[in-house]
């Protein structure tokens, strides 16, 4: 594939042959919200065992696809989570994470909190996709806590599948609104994990946070050098 | 000794003031409302509250928040868009929060129900959650030392109730309440629907009756 080549998600089925080894892949455009969630649904392994957070991560499912048979955790109580509950199909016994009214698919399962949490904790979830204030170099995660002195705490269930999934991956935009990168050398918002994040999807670039560094696995309307020039965190080509 | 009572009233009489409270529910679904509007009009005071949440809108446990009844939250996510009622006691510092990750609350709930003293979690080390918190490499990761939550009284909801107290849920609904009917010293049951013992698929059993000492059907 040459280096200006159209990311394959905005064309379709093609398989994305060029991710291991070499110059990262770019596009000229970049990464809508929409395109993102499919990006990252394509690159759930099939079977997987996935929680998907509130907001961005959501948008996720909708690109899922029969054959890939990924199984949806919602921590609140349940494997097996099927789309948004519309019309009739609301029961206020049956929401997500997210209070948000959802329906069951067949072979759900439900359980209680602590099972839940197990789940996540034990290590059993494939992947679970978060949103974002900061990932680090190292890949801490801070996306629970603003760390503003008038700022009311919540924290749900956000360092429990940091913690737990044996991958997390994030979805956020690169840039903060004053264009400062989220993607830091160390984050200055309260951690909500340490060393937990293990891709980082936004609208510019693919992030694969690895033992010798912060991954470029492909671009979207940015080149690799303008890239480096957005961060101060050293980058890995390919 | 199991109590089927004939109101929500008479259920919640007992709870005294300066009592730990344990409410089940995740947002609305399993959220015990008739028992917690007993216990508002109780009078019942200096409470602290276990849940999930810190209550929303206006009603269940966010009135008992607005009515000054809760000294202290024990929760994970106390701010909603429509918290406003705890919102506004914790800023004008009227109510004291313990905020715990979701699945610490949930296992530290579970670990007084069955009797244990404290566990090593990964969960929120490294975080301002865990300061002050004994830490330990176990297993290749480290590790933050967290001590099981009791409660003198859960209210709880559930679908059905047996005569022997034994419970079934519905769906998402059933959250916290089977860990919370085994962690407090009295357990207040809201059901749909009482059967006759034998009624209930011993099979299908998510609380066992042992758990469980009073309950009143509503609605």
């Amino acid at each position: 594939m040459s280096e200006l080549s159209t990311s394959s998600v905005s064309s379709g089925g093609t398989p994305r042959s060029a991710r291991q080894g070499g110059a990262p892949q770019t596009s000229d455009a970049p990464m809508g919200r929409d395109d993102l969630a499919r990006l990252v649904a394509r690159d759930v392994a099939p079977g997987s065992f996935v929680n998907l957070g509130i907001g961005q991560p959501t948008l996720v499912s909708n690109y899922l696809t029969d054959e890939q048979d990924i199984t949806l955790h919602t921590e609140n109580g349940m494997l097996g989570m099927g789309p948004a509950a519309v019309g009739d199909e609301v029961d206020p016994d049956l929401i997500n994470a997210g209070k948000i009214p959802v329906t069951e698919l067949p072979g759900a399962s439900y359980f209680h909190h602590a099972d839940s949490f197990a789940i996540m904790r034990g290590g059993h979830l494939d992947v679970c996709v978060l949103g974002a204030f900061q990932v680090s170099a190292t890949g801490d995660l801070a996306n629970w806590h603003t760390g503003a002195p008038d700022a009311i705490p919540a924290v749900g269930g956000a360092m429990d599948l940091a913690t737990g999934a044996k991958d997390v991956y994030v979805m956020m935009t690169l840039l903060t609104k004053d264009g400062k990168s989220k993607l830091v050398p160390s984050c200055s918002y309260p951690l909500t994990g340490v060393g937990c994040v293990t891709r980082v999807y936004t609208d510019k670039a693919v992030f694969l946070i690895t033992g010798d560094g912060v991954r470029v696995r492909e671009t979207f309307g940015v080149t690799f050098e303008e890239l480096e020039q957005l961060m101060d965190v050293p980058l890995l080509a390919g | 000794m199991l109590e089927f009572k004939d109101s929500a009233a008479e259920a919640v009489a007992g709870v005294e003031d300066g009592s730990t409270v344990m409410i089940g529910g995740f947002g609305n679904a399993g959220q015990p409302f008739e028992l917690i509007d007993a216990l508002l009009q109780s009078g019942a005071s200096d409470l602290t509250v276990v849940n999930n949440n810190a209550g929303q809108a206006d009603e269940g446990l966010a009135l008992l928040i607005k009515e000054g009844r809760v000294r202290k939250m024990i929760c994970s996510f106390p701010r909603q868009s429509d918290s406003w009622h705890f919102d506004a006691k914790y800023r004008a510092a009227e109510i004291e929060l313990e905020l715990v990750p979701q699945g610490n609350l949930a296992e530290r709930i579970r670990a007084a129900g069955a009797g244990i003293g404290g566990f090593f979690t990964p969960t929120g080390y490294g975080t301002m959650l865990a300061e002050g918190k004994e830490t330990r490499l176990l297993d290749g990761k480290w590790q933050v030392f967290e001590t099981p939550i009791h409660a003198d009284v859960a209210l709880i909801k559930a679908l059905k109730a047996d005569g022997k107290g034994n419970l079934v849920y519905r769906k998402t609904a059933r959250n916290f309440g089977p860990i919370m009917a085994a962690a407090a010293k009295h357990t207040i049951v809201q059901v749909s629907e009482v059967v006759p013992i034998g009624g209930l698929d011993p099979e299908n059993v998510v609380t066992p009756g042992i758990y469980v000492n009073t309950i009143v059907k509503v609605g």
